[in-house]
Formats: C-alpha cells, structure tokens, sequence
C-alpha cells in the first residue's frame, strides 16, 4: 500500500497529497501523521490538497479528524490549495469543516502557523 | 393515384413555371427588404423546390412524415434558421413556404378542371404537404429564438457578475439585480476562481444592488462563504439596507459567523485592517 | 431514447471506490460537463461506491451516457445484494449514518446530482440511481 510522506519544516510538518488516495491510505497517513507528531513535538501542520480534484466526505471527515487530534497534542492543523470545484462541491454535500483552519496555499499557511505559534507561546508565558 | 400524380408531375415539370410565380407571389408580400436580396430569394426558392421535385421523384409518399421528406425539412431548417437570426417575424418566415399555395392550387384547378373529385383531392394532398413543411418552419425558427434568447442569457449573467480587485489581496463583487439559483451559481463561480487567480485573501460581496434578499439568496450568500473560507479566504458581505436588515431576521434567516457591513467602505475598511494594510493621507494633519 | 454509451463494472473491493472515480471523471470529461458539475458527480459516484462496498458487500455500477429533449446527461446506477435500508426515508436525512463519515452520506449525494432515486429493502439489497444533465 502506499504511504502519504510527511516532510518535517522546522516547527511544522507538511503534507502534500498528490494521488487519488484509497481509504486505506487516509487511515493510515492519518495514523504516521499522530506518531509523528508525537515523535517531533511539532506545533504545526500543513495539509496541502491543491493537486486534488476530489474530496468526498471519508476525505472531509479524515481532515477534521487530523485536526481534532493534532488539537490534542499540541499541534495546530492549516488545510490549504483547496480548489474552487472542490469547495462549491463540499458546501453543497454539507460539509463546512467548520473547526478546520484554511489558506490559500502553503506560504499564507506556513505565516498563519508562525502568527499563531508567537500568539500562543505568548499566552503561554502570560 | 391521380390526384397525387398531379402534384407530383408539377412538382417534376414545371418547377420553371411555379418558381416564377411564386417569387411573384413573395414579391408581393413582401415589402422591399434589405434583410435579404433578391437574388438570394430566388436562389433559396429554387433550391427549395428542387430539393421538393427530388423528394417528389422517389414514388409515391405516404402523408407528410414519410421520410423522403427528410433533406426538404432539413434545407427548411437552414431557412428558418438564417431567417431568425435576420430577425424576421415568425409570420415572414411561414409566409416563405405558405406562399406556395396559390401558384400550386391555381396550376392544380387548371389541371383538374373537369374533374371535381380529383381537384379536391389534389388540393387536399397539396394542402397537407404545404401545412405541414410550414409547421416544420415555424417550429425551427422557435428553436432557434430560442437558442438566441438561452445565449444571451448565459452572455447577460457572465456580464452582470463583474469580480473587481479593490486593493492588493481585496477582491469586491458589486451584484446589481434579482438573484437567482443560475445567477447566484455563476457569481460564486467566478468570484472563487478569481480569487485564485489573484492570490486574494478576502473577498466582499456586495449587495446594495440587491432589491430583496429571501431564504433563497440568504442561501446562496450562505454556500458562497462556507466555499470561500474553505478555499482559505475571508468574505465579508456589505451593502446590508436597513429594510434588507429587517427582512433577514424577520425571515429567520441566521447570518451567524458572516462578517457584515453596511456599506463597501465600511467593509474596504475592515479588508484593510485584517490584511495589515493602510491608507495615509498625503497632506499632513 | 436508447443511451448514446453504456456500460458497467463491479464495485467490490475498496479500490473500485477508487476506479469509479477515475471512470466518471473520464465520461463527464469526456462529455464536456463544466468542471464543477464533473466534480460533484465524481464526489457523488464516490460516495456511493463506498456505500455499495461498505454497507452493501459490493455490487456493480452500471453507467449510461444519455440524451433527451436536447440535453445529454450522465446516468448512475450503484446496484448491491447486501442487507439494505429498512427506513429510506431516515436514510436521506443529513445526520444520518452507520458508518465513518460525517453523516451526509445519501442526503448529501442527492444534492449533487439532479435526479436521485433509491429501492431498498431489507435483506434484498439497494439500488440507487443518479442523473446529471449538462
């Protein structure tokens, strides 16, 4: 089966997926992604799906379940590159991912990270 | 049958004959026409009855659905079709196979003189055959008005739904009338491949051009958000009138995590100030 | 009016989810839909796949390329013996679910397409049937 990789940028990890992932797959990536997390200790993630013309809500529901659950371990999940089709596609199927924070594409992803990351180290020392 | 062989043998025969007089025919209905010459007329009219005389000449047809017909109708099509676009009137556009009548009957009667049965009956073969190709063109020229009004409608909604860059990263889409499902779908559609294209990170949505905004467009307006903050923009929806601000809560409708303004600048303003930009006068105060 | 193209394949294994994406994409592409309708139509086909293979213990798609009154349109039909649905009407309300996903399964579907029909009965299996027109 094949894996989705996970690349490690400083504080934040990223993730691109760039094939018409089968089920399998999303449950396992979102699998490495926990481990990962955990290992690294990183404050971020990076979701970029702007290569994919499709998202049903198995898809959807595996994204807002990555970002419940990085939640829980101290990371903060940036869905970004999601493609106008895809979107007017979601609205209409009824899925909002309304706790799931988004960009435009990776760089605006990466500073929303970054400002976030100053924010909460900040609150932290408060 | 006789009376069909009648028709038949003129249309075979004499079409020199019957396609003088009926350009003598048209000539007189018509008026001086610039929207097509007459030389045109008569190449169209003779055209027309040599495909006819071609069909007449595969035997015997059974009524007007028998499939020799076939190339008349087609070439009838063409017709009303260049007709249409020409803007005749559905009347002038019958008139060019209705017109076929009187230099048919008059050949026909001249014919059958002496024989009153078989007059009705070449009369009745002539008439059905007429009728039915002048439906035929009546029924074209509609679908090709139709056509016509369907393009226009798709050029009027693309036009109507003009998506402006006002400021670095601020999109502004002024909607101007009624919205509709098919309106409302086009406007979401452009404003979310723009923002795109122009790596914006907000988008307004005007709607002081709005008369009424009902569930529908509340709907619509809804939908247009959720997409554009998946995308990883921010929409902010302005041009809220007083009546339209009553309206929305009257109605029940929740705006509940859309950022509204009253008016564009109150929004432009805000676009600003969430992107990190702003605008300083040049006279110092 | 007959279909223009016609076809099927069977929707086993969860791949198949996979290869009835790629197959509507290719028809509706193919056909010159706009790219958002291919997209809901791919994302429609996707989610009945799952269903078909999940809940129905795999089945088959058959597809037809249509036209009538002078529109053409694509026609799905996700077809299984597995154990059905004894409330239909239950099923197409959004919240519903019985497995992953968020509930907008069936409801969802039907709100990307322009005609949804659904048979089901217990232990007889389902049949859902989807059109959209360009």
């Amino acid at each position: 089966m094949e894996r989705i990789p996970i690349l490690r940028m400083g504080k934040f990890l990223l993730i691109t997926i760039q094939v018409d992932m089968h089920d399998t797959t999303a449950l396992a990536l979102q699998d490495d992604l926990m481990a990962k997390i955990a290992r690294s200790g990183a404050r971020g993630v990076l979701i970029d799906i702007s290569a994919l013309d499709v998202v049903d809500s198995y898809i959807g529901r595996m994204i807002a379940d990555i970002s419940m659950m990085s939640k829980l371990l101290h990371a903060r999940t940036v869905l970004v590159g999601m493609r106008p089709a895809v979107a007017i596609t979601l609205v209409e199927l009824g899925l909002s991912l309304r706790g799931v924070k988004t960009a435009l594409d990776v760089e605006k992803g990466m500073e929303l990270l970054a400002a976030a990351l100053e924010d909460g180290d900040a609150a932290d020392q408060d | 049958m006789l009376a069909q062989s009648g028709l038949t043998d003129l249309l075979r025969n004499q079409t020199k004959q019957l396609h003088a007089q009926w350009m003598a025919e048209l000539a007189a209905g018509l008026r001086a026409d610039s929207r097509i010459g007459a030389t045109e007329l008569s190449e169209q009219t003779g055209e027309f009855l040599r495909i006819l005389s071609e069909a007449a000449r595969e035997g015997v047809w059974d009524g007007p659905q028998s499939p020799q017909l076939r190339p008349v109708l087609s070439f009838l099509d063409e017709v009303s079709r260049s007709r249409a676009i020409r803007g005749f009137t559905p009347e002038e556009t019958a008139t060019f196979v209705f017109s076929l009548k009187r230099p048919v009957f008059d050949h026909l009667r001249r014919r059958f003189e002496a024989d009153p049965k078989t007059l009705a009956d070449a009369l009745w073969t002539a008439t059905e055959l007429i009728d039915s190709l002048g439906i035929h063109t009546f029924k074209a020229y509609q679908r090709t008005r139709e056509e016509v009004i369907n393009r226009q409608r798709t050029e009027m909604l693309e036009l109507s739904t003009p998506v402006v860059k006002l400021w670095e990263g601020i999109l502004a889409l002024p909607m101007i009338g009624t919205v509709d499902s098919a309106r409302a779908q086009t406007v979401m559609e452009s404003l979310l491949e723009r923002i795109i294209e122009t790596g914006s990170t907000i988008a307004i949505i005007d709607i002081t051009g709005v008369p009424t905004v009902d569930t529908l467009v509340a709907q619509h307006l809804l939908k247009t958000v959720a997409a554009i903050r998946l995308m990883g923009a921010e929409c902010i929806i302005s041009g809220i009138r007083p009546q339209i601000a009553q309206t929305i809560v009257q109605l029940g409708i929740t705006l509940e995590g859309v950022t509204t303004r009253a008016t564009l600048a109150d929004a432009l303003a805000l676009a600003l100030r969430r992107s990190g930009q702003t605008i300083a006068g040049t006279r110092p105060s | 009016m007959p279909p223009i193209r016609t076809d099927w394949v069977e929707v086993r294994a969860e791949s198949d989810i996979v290869h009835a994406r790629q197959l509507v994409r290719r028809l509706s592409s193919e056909m010159g839909f706009r790219l958002v309708d291919q997209t809901k139509l791919v994302t429609a086909a996707s989610e009945l796949a799952r269903n078909t293979v999940v809940h129905g213990g795999g089945g088959r798609l058959s597809w037809e390329c249509i036209a009538e009154e002078g529109r053409e349109g694509i026609r799905l039909t996700f077809h299984d013996c597995g154990p059905g649905i004894a409330d239909v009407q239950l099923a197409l309300k959004d919240g519903w679910s019985t497995g992953k996903g968020l509930g907008m399964g069936l409801s969802g579907t039907k709100r990307l397409v322009n005609e949804f029909e659904i048979e089901s009965r217990p232990g007889r299996g389902t049949r859902v049937t989807i059109t959209k027109w360009k």
